[in-house]
C-alpha cells in the first residue's frame, strides 16, 4: 500500500475511518521495514532483533495480524542478556501457534534456562510453560518442575513459579503430572517461612487434592494452623504481607477455600481450632473498620464471605449458621452495592441448609424491597433467586404474588427465567389448586410470550389429573378468553382445557355451549397453525360433549377455508373430523373422544428446563427424589403412529400436534422428513457429501431457455409481491456467501443440498434482466406444494420498489429427479442496496421444507461499461471529488493475486476495463455507467494491488453516494 | 482465573491475559461482547456481573476498565483487591501510571502481572517482592525506558 501512491485519492472518508485508513497505512509500511530487516543479509544484533520483535508484539496486540517473526523471538531466548531473552519469551507467550517445529526448538530454550540455575531465567522459563501451557509443554516438562520445587536449593521465587507452572499444566493434561513422593513434600510447602511460598503452593494443593482428597489429607491441619496464625496476628505482623491493615487477605481467602474441599476436621484439637478462627473472623466483621478505604473492607469482607462460604459448607455449626445469616442481613441494607449483591448471593445457599432457611426467611422484606428498588439488574436478579430459594409452603403466596408483580417490569432478558420459576413455585407449593391455576394464567396474561410449552402443559397436565380443580380451571379460563386481547398461549390452554372440561360450566346461560364455541371461534383467525389445529380438536370434542353445537360447527369444519386450507395439517383435520362426525354412531364418538386419562406423575418438566437455563444445581431448592431425567416434556410418551392416521385419536394427539404426519405419507418417511429437516438446517455441512454435482455438467443439462414455454403460457403471471416479505423466513446463513459467488458471474448453481439443487442462468441488458431458474429434485421421491416465490423487501422507510421482478408459476410437483424451470423478468426502477428474496417451499415426504436465499440480482449486474480515454477518465474523476462521492477500502487478498484473474472478475463485474490510464501499469482502472429506469449513476473504479502485502486497496466513485459505498462492499469481497 | 483484559473507554483493548487455552476466534468474540456489557454499565452498578458460566469482576480507574473473569467458587471481592494491587503495582513501577504507560511500555505490564500472577493464580502479593523482581531485570536493561508523565489514575 505504501507504494501505490496517492495521485487521485484525495479526499477519503472522514473521522474515525479515517484514523483508521492511516493507522493500518503505517502498520503495514512498518511491518514491511521490519520484515526487510529480517530477510536482510546483514545479520541483526540482538538489541535490534529484541526491538523489532518488541514492535510485532505491540503491533499484534494492537488488533493485527502477525505471520512472521517467530523464528527471531526463539533466537532471542537462547540470548544472555536478560531482557532480550524476556521480550523473546513473552512473544512466544502471546503469539506461540502449535508449528511443531517451533515448540521443538521453544523447549529446549526453555529446558536450558530450567538448567541454569539462574533463578531469574528459570523463573522466565517457568512463567513461560505457565502462560503456554500446552500439551506439548506438558510432555517435556511436566516430570522436572515437581523436582524443581521441592529441591531444597530451589530459590524462594522459583518455587512459587514452578508451584503455579505445575498447576497449569496440571489443569491442562492432568494424565501428564506423576504422583510420587513429591506430594508429600509439597503439602508441608504450607508451613514454609515465606508467605509468597505458601501462597503458590495453597493454590496448587487446593486444585490436586480434589482428585486425590487422601494423599492430601495433612494438608487440613496445616492449613487450620496457618490460618489461625493469620487470622489472630496483629495486623502489623505481617509487613508487606498486610494490605490495608488486613493481614494476608489473599492467602487466608486461599487458605478457606482448601478447607472447603474437604468434610469437618475429625481431630477435636483442629477442628476446635478452626471453629475459633471462624468465630473471630465473624467477631472482626463487627469491629469498627481500621481504615476508610474501600480495599480495607474489601480484603476483610472476602475473608468474612469465604468464611461463611465454608460455614455453610460444613453444614453443622447451626449456631455459626445463624450468626453468618445475621451478618448477611446486615449487608442486605449496606450502602454499597457489591455487599448487597453478594449477601443475596451468599443467602441463597444458606435458604438450603435446615439449620438457617428459617432465618434466612426473616429477611423476606428487605429482599421483596431489592426486588423493586434496586437500581442494578444483576442485583435484582439475585434476589429473585434469593426469593426462589427461600420459597416454602409459608410464605409462597407472597413471594409468587410479588414476582408476579415484578414480571410486569422486569428486564426482558430474565423474563423466562421468572415466568419458570413462578410456575416450578406454584406448583410445588400450592395448596389449593385453584391458586394455581390463577397464577399460571396470571403468568400468561402479564408474560405470555415468555411462558414456554412446558409451563402451560403441565398446567393442562394437572388440571387433567385434578378432579378437584377442573370446573374451576373451565371457569376460569372462560373468562381469561373474554379479555378483548388475550395472548394466544391463553387461547391453547382455553381450548383444551374447555374441550375437556366445557361441559362443567355449560349449565350457567352465561356461558353455555353455543357462547363457548363462539368465544374461542372469534380468537381462531388470528391464531397461528399449531393453534388451529389444537382448536379444531377441541371443535370436535364439543360435537361429543355438546350435541347442539354439531351443525354449527360441522358448518365451521365444511368451510371451504378449512377443508381447502393450504396447511396439510389443518385440512387434514377439518376432513377428518367431518367425516367422523357425520360417520359415527354416538357410542362410537364418544368413545373416540373421551376425556384424557390421567397423565402418569412426572418430575415437572419445567423444573427439567430451568436446570437447563442455570446449570447444575439450580433447582436444588426443589430437588424431592422423584427426579426422571429422560422425560423432559409432558407428551413424552406420545408418539406418532403413521398407519393408524386414518382414525383420528385426537385424544391421544391433542399436544402432540408436531408430529402428526400426512395422510399420502409412504410408510417410515416421517422419520425420514425429520432428518431432512435437519439436512436443510445445517446445510452446508451436509451439502457436499452426497452426490455433488460439479457444477458444469449441472449447467450442460440445461436445456436452451425457451422464453415461453407452454407451461409458463398457461400460468398467469404472479405479481413479485404476493405473499409479504413477513411471510418468508430469514435467509439461510449462508445466503450471503452464496449471493457473493453471483456477483461476478450470471450463470451456475445457486444453491445444493440433498433434497434440492437451484441453478441460475441470467442476462441483463440496460436495465432490464431475464434470469432462469431450474429447480432440480435430486430425491426420487415426488415434491409436493413446490412454491418458489420471489419478494423484494424494498426499502422500508419509503415504500417504493427499486426492482419489479415478474415471475411465472411453477408446477406445483416436482417428481423425482425431475427438474423445472422458472423464469423472471426484472427490471431496475431505481438504485438498491439488498437483492430479492427467493423462498422455496415444499414438501417432501411428507415434511414441509423451506429455505430463503438471496437472489443474484445486485446492483452492478445493471452495469453498461463504458471506454473512455485517459484524459476523460481523469475529469471526471476530478468531478466526482466530494468526500461521499467516494468508498475505499483496503483489504487483504483472500485469492491468489492473479492479474487475469482479477481482469476477468473486473469484466464479469460490468464496467469497462481502461488501459493505459493508472501511470501504474499493475493497477486497474475501470467506468461504467448503472441503468435504473429513474437515473443513470455513473461509476469509476481503481483497483490498486500490492502484491508484497497482499492486499488491495479499492477505490470507488460514482454520482450517488449509496451506490459507491455499496458496489465497493460488494467487489471487495471478490478478491 | 480464566483471563483478565484492560480496555479504554472507548473499547480499546489495552492489555489481554488469559490463562485458558482458546482459539483466537473465541478470544475475539469474547472480548468484543465482554467490552459492550461492561462498556453499558452504569457507574453506581455493582461491581459484579454474571456472564455466561463466569463471574465478571471489573473496575473502572481514571480512563481504563480492568475486567477479570473468574469461575463459580472463586471470590468477588479478594478478585477486585487483585485488580486494585496490579494498579498499585503498576503505579509504584511507573510512578503515577496512566494509560500511555500501558500502551507504550505493554511488555513492562506483562512482566509485573506475570509477577504477580500465573497460571491465573496469585503468586506473590507483597509489592515489595513484585517489584524487587521487575527492578532486577531493569538493571540489566541497555536502554533507558520512557515514561509518559500523566494524570495518575490511581485515586
Amino acid at each position: 500500500m505504501a507504494k501505490s501512491g496517492s495521485s487521485g485519492t484525495g479526499g477519503r472518508g472522514k473521522g474515525h475511518s479515517k484514523s483508521k485508513e492511516a493507522e493500518i497505512k503505517r502498520i503495514n509500511k512498518e511491518l514491511a521495514n521490519i520484515r526487510s530487516k529480517f530477510k536482510g543479509d546483514k545479520a541483526l544484533d540482538g538489541y535490534s532483533k529484541k526491538k523489532y520483535v518488541c514492535k510485532l508484539l505491540f503491533i499484534f496486540l494492537l488488533g493485527h495480524d502477525i505471520d512472521f517473526g517467530h523464528m527471531e523471538a526463539v533466537n532471542l531466548l537462547s540470548s544472555n542478556k536478560y531482557t532480550e531473552k524476556q521480550i523473546g519469551y513473552l512473544f512466544i507467550s502471546v503469539l506461540v501457534n502449535s508449528n511443531s517445529e517451533l515448540i521443538r526448538l521453544i523447549n529446549n530454550a526453555i529446558k536450558n534456562d530450567l538448567a541454569s540455575r539462574n533463578p531469574t531465567f528459570m523463573c522466565l522459563a517457568l512463567h513461560c510453560i505457565a502462560n503456554v501451557g500446552s500439551r506439548e509443554m506438558g510432555e517435556a516438562f511436566a516430570a522436572d518442575i515437581p523436582r524443581i520445587l521441592v529441591a531444597g536449593d530451589s530459590m524462594d521465587s522459583v518455587k512459587q513459579s514452578a508451584a503455579l507452572c505445575l498447576l497449569r499444566l496440571y489443569k491442562a493434561s492432568p494424565d501428564l503430572v506423576p504422583m510420587g513422593e513429591w506430594t508429600a513434600r509439597v503439602v508441608h510447602l504450607l508451613n514454609d517461612q515465606h508467605m509468597g511460598v505458601v501462597t503458590a503452593a495453597v493454590s496448587l494443593i487446593t486444585c490436586l487434592c480434589k482428585k486425590n482428597p487422601d494423599d492430601f489429607k495433612t494438608c487440613i491441619s496445616l492449613a487450620v494452623s496457618r490460618l489461625s496464625r493469620i487470622v489472630s496476628s496483629a495486623s502489623t505482623d505481617l509487613q508487606d504481607y498486610t494490605y490495608y491493615f488486613v493481614p494476608a487477605p489473599w492467602l487466608s481467602v486461599k487458605l478457606l477455600r482448601l478447607l472447603q474441599c474437604y468434610p469437618p476436621p475429625e481431630d477435636a484439637a483442629v477442628k476446635g481450632r478452626l471453629v475459633e478462627c471462624l468465630e473471630t473472623v465473624l467477631n472482626k466483621a463487627q469491629e469498627p473498620p481500621k481504615s476508610k478505604k474501600v480495599q480495607h473492607s474489601n480484603a476483610k469482607n472476602a475473608i468474612l464471605f469465604e468464611t461463611i462460604s465454608l460455614i455453610i459448607h460444613y453444614d453443622s455449626e447451626p449456631n455459626l449458621l445463624v450468626r453468618a445469616c445475621n451478618q448477611l442481613g446486615q449487608f442486605l441494607q449496606h450502602r454499597e452495592t457489591n455487599l448487597r449483591y453478594l449477601a443475596l448471593e451468599s443467602m441463597c445457599t444458606l435458604a438450603s441448609s435446615e439449620f438457617s432457611h428459617e432465618a434466612v426467611k426473616t429477611h423476606i422484606d428487605t429482599v421483596i424491597n431489592a426486588l423493586k428498588t434496586e437500581r442494578d439488574v444483576s442485583v435484582r436478579q439475585r434476589a429473585a433467586d434469593l426469593l426462589y430459594a427461600m420459597c416454602d409452603r409459608s410464605n409462597a403466596k407472597q413471594i409468587v404474588s410479588e414476582m408476579l408483580r415484578y414480571l410486569e417490569t422486569a428486564d426482558y432478558a430474565i423474563r423466562e427465567e421468572i415466568v419458570l420459576k413462578v410456575a416450578i413455585l406454584a406448583e410445588k407449593y400450592a395448596v389449593d389448586y385453584s391458586w394455581y391455576v390463577d397464577t399460571i394464567l396470571n403468568l400468561i396474561r402479564i408474560a405470555g410470550d415468555y411462558v414456554s410449552e412446558e409451563v402451560w402443559y403441565r398446567v393442562l397436565q394437572i388440571v387433567t389429573n385434578r378432579d378437584d380443580v377442573q370446573g374451576y380451571a373451565a371457569k376460569t379460563v372462560f373468562e381469561a378468553l373474554q379479555a378483548p386481547a388475550c395472548h394466544e398461549n391463553m387461547v391453547k390452554v382455553g381450548g383444551y382445557i374447555l374441550g375437556e372440561f366445557g361441559n362443567l360450566i355449560a349449565g350457567d346461560p352465561r356461558s353455555s355451549p353455543p357462547v363457548q364455541f363462539s368465544l374461542l371461534h372469534s380468537k381462531f383467525h388470528l391464531c397461528s397453525v399449531a393453534t388451529r389445529a389444537l382448536l379444531l380438536s377441541t371443535y370436535i370434542k364439543f360435537i361429543n360433549l355438546f350435541p347442539e353445537t354439531k351443525a354449527t360447527i360441522q358448518g365451521v369444519l365444511r368451510a371451504g377455508s378449512q377443508l381447502r386450507n393450504a396447511d396439510v395439517e389443518l385440512q387434514q383435520r377439518a376432513v377428518e373430523y367431518l367425516t367422523l362426525s357425520s360417520v359415527a354412531s354416538t357410542d362410537v364418538l364418544a368413545t373416540v373422544l373421551e376425556e384424557m386419562p390421567p397423565f402418569p406423575e412426572r418430575e415437572s418438566s419445567i423444573l427439567a428446563k430451568l436446570k437447563r437455563k442455570k446449570g447444575p444445581g439450580a433447582g436444588s431448592a426443589l430437588d424431592d427424589g422423584r427426579r426422571d431425567p429422560s422425560s423432559n416434556d409432558i407428551n413424552g410418551g406420545v408418539e406418532p403412529t403413521p398407519s393408524t392416521v386414518s382414525t383420528p385419536s385426537p385424544s391421544a394427539d391433542l399436544l402432540g400436534l408436531r408430529a402428526a404426519p400426512p395422510p399420502a405419507a409412504p410408510p417410515a418417511s416421517s422419520g425420514a422428513g425429520n432428518l431432512l429437516v435437519d439436512v436443510f438446517s445445517d446445510g452446508p455441512a451436509a451439502q457436499p457429501s452426497l452426490g455433488p454435482t460439479p457444477e458444469e455438467a449441472f449447467l450442460s443439462e440445461l436445456e436452451p431457455p425457451a422464453p415461453e414455454s407452454p407451461m409458463a403460457l398457461l400460468a398467469d403471471p404472479a405479481p413479485a409481491a404476493d405473499p409479504g416479505p413477513e411471510d418468508i423466513g430469514p435467509p439461510i446463513p449462508e445466503a450471503d456467501e452464496l449471493l457473493n459467488k453471483f456477483v461476478c458471474k450470471n450463470n451456475g448453481v445457486l444453491f445444493e443440498n440433498q433434497l434440492l439443487q437451484i441453478g441460475v442462468k441470467s442476462e441483463f441488458r440496460q436495465n432490464l434482466g431475464r434470469m432462469y431458474l431450474f429447480y432440480g429434485n435430486k430425491t426420487s421421491v415426488q415434491f409436493q406444494n413446490f412454491s418458489p416465490t420471489v419478494v423484494h423487501p424494498g426499502d422500508l422507510q419509503t415504500h417504493i420498489l427499486p426492482l419489479a421482478v415478474q415471475t411465472k408459476r411453477v408446477a406445483a410437483q416436482v417428481d423425482g429427479g425431475a427438474q423445472v424451470q422458472q423464469v423472471l423478468n426484472i427490471e431496475c426502477l431505481r438504485d438498491f442496496l439488498t437483492p430479492p428474496l427467493l423462498s422455496v417451499r415444499f414438501r417432501y415426504g411428507g415434511a414441509p421444507q423451506s429455505l430463503t436465499l438471496k437472489l443474484p440480482v445486485t446492483i452492478n449486474k445493471f452495469f453498461q461499461p463504458t471506454e473512455m480515454a485517459a484524459q476523460d477518465f481523469f475529469q471526471r474523476w476530478k468531478q466526482l471529488s466530494l468526500p461521499q462521492q467516494e468508498a475505499q477500502k483496503i483489504f487483504k487478498a483472500n485469492h491468489p493475486m492473479d492479474a487475469e484473474v482479477t481482469k476477468a472478475k473486473l469484466l464479469g463485474f460490468g464496467s469497462a476495463l481502461l488501459d493505459n490510464v493508472d501511470p501504474n501499469p499493475e493497477n486497474f482502472v475501470g467506468a461504467g455507467i448503472i441503468q435504473t429506469k429513474a437515473l443513470q449513476v455513473g461509476c469509476l473504479l481503481r483497483l490498486e494491488p500490492n502484491a508484497q502485502a497482499q492486499m488491495y486497496r479499492l477505490t470507488l466513485r460514482t454520482s450517488k453516494e449509496p451506490v459507491s459505498r455499496h458496489l465497493c462492499e460488494l467487489l471487495a469481497q471478490q478478491f | 482465573m480464566q483471563f483478565m483484559l484492560l480496555f479504554s473507554r472507548q473499547g480499546k483493548l489495552r492489555l489481554q491475559k488469559w490463562y485458558v487455552p482458546l482459539s483466537d476466534k473465541e478470544k475475539k468474540k469474547i472480548t468484543r461482547e465482554l467490552v459492550q456489557t461492561v462498556l453499558a454499565r452504569k457507574p453506581k452498578m455493582c461491581s459484579f456481573l454474571e456472564w455466561r458460566d463466569l463471574k465478571i469482576v471489573y473496575k473502572r480507574y481514571a480512563s481504563l476498565y480492568f475486567c477479570c473473569a473468574i469461575e463459580d467458587q472463586d471470590n468477588e471481592l479478594i478478585t477486585l483487591e487483585i485488580i486494585h494491587r496490579y494498579v498499585e503495582l503498576l503505579d509504584k513501577y511507573f510512578g503515577s501510571v496512566c494509560e500511555l504507560d500501558i500502551i507504550f511500555n505493554f511488555e513492562k505490564a506483562y512482566f509485573i502481572l506475570d509477577e504477580f500472577l500465573l497460571g491465573g493464580e496469585v503468586q506473590e502479593t507483597s509489592k515489595k517482592n513484585v517489584l524487587k523482581a521487575i527492578e532486577q531485570a531493569d538493571l540489566l536493561q541497555e536502554v533507558k525506558k520512557v515514561i509518559f508523565k500523566n494524570k495518575s489514575f490511581v485515586t
